[in-house]
């Protein structure tokens, strides 16, 4: 919300700068066949809005941040690590690749693989194994879930692709670790399966 | 009750008594320079400290509230970091108009302490060309800053410096024509006189309309001759790195960014002088129990806070608008700023023929 009204602002201050010159061209330009009098009342005019314009979009701006300089309640700064306990993290906050399990240890990953493909910086690896139906067919199951944190962005394509919602976004962020290789994660728990009904 | 003049006229009979009259004038001056060196030293960290807050606030950010509370150790911090650090001279660099630059542009601002009147009583050098004192000295600071530029042997400093130099000498015009509105009203050059013309007023409120667009003009002037935001084009980080001091480090970089702050200082002491009365405490026509009131707060206490209060205005400017274009710059000048400053100097000169000011 900040953001967008400093956009304003600037659209408007930036929209001043501009617009001096042009009134000056412009009050040359479409008045040079008038009456030289009208021609000058016209520029006047031109030139006096002109600064009446700049000089409300500028006390716009300062308005805003005036607003904010005696408003400290409208503060966002988290004083992290002070508050790490209290800390809530934003909705939409990507922090790693997780799966979520059930109470059965059952996920909903079918091994399909799409997220690896989706994948730009090769940061998952599916490795698959074949499951023995009752029927006795042979289906394709996840073994594991390799995510490499150190390789992943945080774009959140992975999760877009999924087509069973096995993964999502987590709010974790404090990934630093002493040891490079504890950053390759398993993401599906050891004897996890996938859940009943997930095709 | 509190007062400056009084504590320099004692130290005064005291010198007399005690040592000749060459003596006296040497320690004087000792404390003087004692004096401005100190007062530089907790301008700058109070003045980075305070835009740094002011800053903060107004982006919804906290800022510096680490080193001490609410940060004010911070400056004093970074300062000792950068006290320790080397200063580096480029090869290329023409090394003594490289060294020589951050001391030029500092003593041209300590040059500007001379005529500022701090106090009742309390000033430097009262010179009977106070004003034109100050509007020359203050466009040497450019030479400082051309310097540096040139100095570097790197294309950023260059270009930074240059439009620096456009800038303060377009800009010296409509500050010099707004400050010589205030002379026209008050009849004398002298910053003394001057602040005596405030006693029942200040000129902001006694000059209508003349003073008023004046004092927006200087203030915009100013703004534009510290080259600060929105005028920051000698610096401009997205564009020029630092502009003139890039090639500086160390101490001779924390002298380039003291300078700046100290004449921020400046410019608004000048700006508080002419417009707001200086030390002059706020003085309502007939009101006597108000005004013997304003008497109790020390004149010091007057001068600062009405200098911190322009300081404060040019911080907003600073944080609130974005940064102009060369083109834009120049045309402000001289097709706003300047006929508007002439056409006023003309209504400011008619006021002050008929009288119209209280
Ligand atoms: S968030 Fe992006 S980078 Fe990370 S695993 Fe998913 S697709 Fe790959
Ligand atoms: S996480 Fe989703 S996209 Fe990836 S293999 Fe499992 S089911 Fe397929």
């Amino acid at each position: 919300m900040a953001f967008l009204t400093y956009c304003q602002c600037y659209t408007a201050v930036h929209q001043h700068n501009t617009e001096p010159l042009n009134g000056w061209r412009k009050g040359i330009a479409a008045t040079t066949n008038q009456e030289p009098n009208i021609r000058l009342a016209m520029f006047l005019k031109d030139y006096i809005v002109d600064i009446f314009r700049a000089t409300k979009s500028l006390l716009t701006g300062m308005k805003r941040t005036g607003y904010y300089f005696v408003h400290p309640k409208e503060i966002i700064t988290e004083q992290y690590p002070d508050n790490r306990d209290t800390l809530v993290m934003a909705d939409r906050f990507r922090g790693e690749v997780i799966m979520p399990h059930d109470e059965n240890r059952e996920h909903a990953c079918t091994g399909c693989t799409a997220c690896e493909l989706a994948c730009p910086n090769a940061t998952i690896k599916i490795v698959t194994k074949f499951d023995i139906t009752p029927e006795g067919k042979k289906k394709k199951a996840l073994d594991t879930f390799v995510y490499h944190l150190e390789l992943c962005t945080m774009c959140g394509l992975c999760v877009e692709a999924c087509p069973t919602d096995a993964i999502k976004m987590g709010q974790k962020f404090e990934h630093s670790v002493y040891d490079r290789s504890m950053l390759t994660k398993k993401l599906n728990l050891p004897g996890s399966k996938i859940r009943e009904g997930i095709e | 009750m509190f007062s400056l003049q009084g504590i320099t006229n004692s130290i005064q009979t005291w010198l007399v008594r005690n040592f000749t009259g060459t003596w006296v004038l040497v320690i004087e001056c000792a404390i003087v320079m004692l004096l401005a060196i100190t007062l530089f030293a907790v301008l700058g960290l109070v003045l980075v400290w305070m835009e740094r807050k002011v800053a903060a606030h107004m982006q919804i950010r906290l800022g510096p509230n680490r080193v001490g509370p609410m940060g004010i150790f911070q400056t004093s911090a970074d300062t000792l970091k950068l006290i320790l650090k080397e200063g580096l001279t480029p090869d290329g660099a023409d090394k003594l108009l490289f060294n020589l630059a951050p001391f030029v542009v500092m003593i041209v601002a300590m040059l500007l302490l001379a005529p500022i009147a701090f106090a009742r009583g309390f000033q430097v050098w009262d010179i009977n060309i106070g004003v034109l004192y100050i509007t020359a000295i203050s466009s040497l600071s450019v030479i400082g800053i051309l310097m540096a530029g040139w100095a570097s042997n790197n294309k950023y400093s260059l270009l930074g410096a240059m439009r620096s130099g456009a800038q303060i000498v377009s800009y010296e015009l409509s500050a010099g024509l707004s400050i010589l509105t205030i002379v026209v009203l008050t009849g004398s050059l002298q910053i003394g006189d001057i602040i005596n013309a405030q006693q029942n007023g200040w000129w902001l409120f006694k000059g209508h309309i003349p003073v008023v667009i004046a004092f927006v003009i200087f203030m915009i002037a100013a703004t534009a001759e510290t080259n600060r935001a929105p005028f920051d084009l000698a610096e401009a980080e997205s564009e020029l790195t630092a502009g003139f001091h890039t090639e500086y480090s160390g101490m001779k970089f924390a002298l380039f960014f003291l300078a700046e702050y100290i004449n921020i200082f400046i410019v608004c002491a000048i700006g508080a002088t002419l417009f707001l009365g200086g030390w002059m405490p706020l003085h309502i026509g007939s009101w006597e129990g108000f005004n013997h009131v304003m008497d109790y707060i020390p004149s010091s206490v007057w001068f600062f806070v009405k200098t911190f209060l322009l300081i404060f205005l040019m911080m907003w400017f600073r944080w609130t608008f974005p940064r102009l274009r060369v083109d834009q710059l120049l045309s402000l000048e001289w097709k706003y700023l300047l006929p508007i400053s002439l056409f006023n100097l003309l209504l400011a000169t008619v006021v002050a023929i008929f009288e119209w000011h209280f």
